[in-house]
């Protein structure tokens, strides 16, 4: 047994942390947040220089990293940091491209010089491929995705669609897009395909999204234990230094137990996500990334309405860091399957 | 025990029931159903339609412009009002303010300030919460020191929901800052206009503006501006936050609230079937249903006990920590209902067919932040607990 983060892992966290930490005050990421194109494109470059999209794909696909542990540690900080730059986009699109031998788009986004949009989801189509309505013939695309993550001044757009029976994923630059921002920051977009000229990329590419979508649930996990983790601290800092009643409220009994909770819930969430980590890509993969997602999802909407109930109204002011933070947390429960979702496919596998 | 209205309270919501039909506008309606904020001309217009019967000052007497009803009546006023998205009333005049003159101000300031309230002339915002006195609202630092006859205030208040509208201020200040936390704070009422007041809007979580920071500085307030006796305020205060407060559960809104949640889950489809039809969102609806059906009851219990003057106190304080909750719980189903459709920032102001949820969903996501304020405000639903826990441990 070593839980241990290897060598290389601890440095790229460490950069990390630094880096975001330098470059994300709460002013400057709501400010790249809110407003289009609602990221940072220079920080979006250098966080690709620093190797962040290369731990994404093994060594064999051209990046240097491509397990679980790779995407948990880079996830875990860029929630840390709140960090608005779309890189679950960047991340589910990577793998996909890896899995299905696009070394030349591979590259150009490892390195930082094209960034991609998977367009996965439909308005009825939210969970499973197999719902999914899009379709491909002849060189072009018909259908409507939703809710795009990293759409807005994306510059390759990945569409999955259907070509008969077969779920394919094509490449286009002429969609489409009404962009807007997120309640919680980042930007998404509709995506409108109307007889839209595009590159087949693979015309069997079901099991290459799957996994790709699972390595995006699971950096959604990472991310979420790494934004909780600032949380807790944030919420005892501010119960530590709030007078009412001529004392601190940190020395509130029942105060202290809800703050109990919310740690424990903490370690429960990254064991989890540990667990889901050490088997992306094995058998079983799903399930444990399922198992994952849905206690992750389970827990970020509890500990954010407690985050923003322990501060009072501080907690609910666009102002204070933590408001953010509970909104990103609980929106993570609403991309890629709800808890509700990843309870059914625990469910099913049981 | 008998669980119905009598045929004369049931007729009474019949009338409400037309009334609401016949007369709330359109537009202001498609707003608050479809949680986009209200401006300021839209409570007008709301407020002068109620008073067009009287309607308004729910809780005042008759001969004071009021309708006379009983605490049923004012029930069911409120229950029919939310459930046809009415707006809220702006509370500061007509239910706090209103009540709190006819029991503590002068003939004058009564004949002066009520008929104000009710024609719209006045908007009253409330000065209560400071930056350091929030749950502990007796630990208040405002100084209202006096010079000859007038008051100068220095100070800052906090959380004034929707000042950036009103003219006028009601405010508890120290006045007496040797004496005990609740015995030197008396209750004063400004004019907003007066020099040495600023007011400064606070941008909530979901990017709205309805509360703000007001700051006093050698601010000159007339003695006669005083309400009740000097260092009075804090009973002036405690008959305010216990008094009226039927609709404090907010079942109205509950009950509104499901019934819309029931047709989005019909409509939503979610893993290739109606997500009313998914049995375990299904039993987050019904659970949260009984809930609802549970305090419904408890409400009408209290308000039968509180017309017959056997209420024993921490009613309201249970109402509120229970009726929050239930409302908080179908506001979050609702935003987990549309998925990953709930993540569009609503002031964006998509072309209306960008997306493809309904209308009245939209905000589904901003709704449930805001509305995490129901449990902090009004006395943050832990001092709720509190103010419960000393009542079943006494002596």
């Amino acid at each position: 047994m070593d839980f241990n983060l290897s060598e290389d892992r601890r440095m790229l966290s460490d950069t990390l942390r630094r880096y975001l930490a330098e470059q994300y005050d709460i002013e400057t990421r709501n400010q790249a947040a809110y407003h289009a194109p609602f990221y940072a494109p220079a920080k979006y470059t250098e966080l690709a220089d620093l190797g962040v999209i290369g731990a994404f794909v093994s060594e064999s696909a051209g990046g240097f990293g491509g397990e679980g542990f790779d995407i948990t540690t880079v996830f875990e900080e860029l929630g840390r940091a709140l960090c608005p730059e779309p890189m679950l986009a960047t991340l589910m699109s990577v793998r996909v491209l890896a899995d299905l031998k696009q070394s030349t788009l591979v590259d150009e986004i490892v390195t930082g010089q094209k960034r991609p949009a998977l367009a996965v989801f439909e308005p009825e189509a939210g969970e499973n491929l197999c719902d999914i309505q899009a379709t491909f013939s002849d060189g072009k695309l018909t259908g409507r995705k939703s809710v795009v993550y990293g759409a807005p001044n994306a510059d390759l757009i990945l569409v999955v669609a259907k070509e008969g029976d077969q779920i394919g994923l094509y490449l286009t630059e002429a969609a489409e897009t009404v962009d807007y921002a997120m309640i919680d920051g980042g930007g998404a977009a509709e995506v409108i395909l109307d007889d839209t000229p595009a590159t087949c990329l693979s015309n069997d590419a079901q099991a290459a999204l799957e996994a790709a979508l699972d390595a995006g649930r699971l950096g959604l996990c990472a991310e979420a234990v790494g934004a909780m983790d600032v949380m807790l601290g944030m919420t005892i800092d501010y119960m530590k230094q709030r007078q009412q009643f001529g004392r601190s409220i940190a020395v509130f009994q029942a105060l202290q137990h809800r703050v109990v909770d919310m740690a424990i819930e903490i370690e429960q969430c990254r064991s989890i996500s540990v667990l889901a980590a050490s088997h992306l890509g094995a058998a079983h993969s799903a399930k444990y990334v399922a198992m994952a997602k849905n206690l992750v999802g389970r827990t970020v909407v509890k500990f954010s309405e407690e985050v923003i109930q322990l501060h009072g109204g501080i907690g609910m002011t666009w102002e204070y860091p933590g408001a953010h933070y509970a909104k990103r947390l609980t929106m993570i429960d609403h991309q890629l399957g709800d808890a509700l979702t990843q309870l059914h496919k625990v469910m099913q596998a049981a | 025990m008998d669980l119905q209205f009598t045929k004369e309270e049931e007729a009474f919501r019949e009338e409400v029931r037309t009334f609401l039909g016949e007369n709330l506008p359109q537009d202001i309606q498609r707003k608050v159903r479809n949680n986009t904020p209200l401006d300021k001309a839209d409570y007008e217009t709301w407020h002068a339609i109620l008073q067009t019967r009287n309607w308004l000052g729910a809780t005042w007497p008759v001969e004071h412009g009021g309708p006379g009803w009983n605490n049923y009546q004012r029930h069911i006023f409120g229950e029919e009002t939310a459930l046809a998205y009415a707006p809220r009333l702006v509370a500061f005049g007509v239910a706090m303010l209103g009540p709190v003159l006819l029991k503590f101000g002068t003939e004058q300031q009564k004949a002066e300030i009520l008929p104000r309230i009710l024609d719209g002339s006045d908007w009253w915002c409330q000065g209560y919460s400071e930056p350091g006195a929030g749950s502990d609202l007796a630990s208040l630092k405002t100084r209202a020191v006096r010079d000859g006859d007038d008051y100068i205030i220095n100070g800052q208040k906090t959380w004034t929901t929707l000042g950036q509208h009103a003219n006028k201020i009601f405010c508890l200040v120290r006045t007496d800052p040797a004496a005990k936390a609740q015995e030197g704070i008396s209750f004063i009422l400004v004019d907003l206009d007066t020099p040495g007041i600023e007011m400064r809007p606070i941008k909530l979580i979901e990017g709205g503006h309805e509360v703000n920071e007001v700051f006093f500085t050698d601010v000159r307030v007339p003695v006669s501006n005083l309400v009740g006796q000097e260092n009075e305020g804090w009973t002036i205060a405690k008959y305010l936050l216990t008094h009226e407060r039927t609709n404090i559960a907010g079942t109205g809104f509950a009950i509104r609230d499901l019934a819309a949640l029931k047709v989005l889950a019909q409509k939503t489809i979610r893993n290739g079937k109606p997500l009313i039809e998914d049995p375990l969102f299904a039993k987050e609806i019904a659970e949260t249903e009984i809930d609802l059906e549970a305090i419904r009851v408890t409400n009408l219990r209290v308000l039968s006990e509180s017309e017959t003057g056997a209420a024993n106190g921490y009613e309201s304080s249970m109402l509120k920590i229970k009726g929050t909750v239930i409302v908080q719980r179908l506001n979050s189903l609702t935003r987990q209902a549309l998925g990953a459709a709930a993540a569009p920032f609503p002031a964006e102001n998509l072309p209306a067919n960008a997306m493809t949820v309904p209308e009245d969903a939209a905000a589904a996501a901003a709704a449930y932040f805001n509305n995490r304020k129901l449990s902090i405000f009004g006395g943050s639903n832990e001092i709720q607990r509190n103010i419960i826990a000393k009542d079943l441990f006494r002596g």
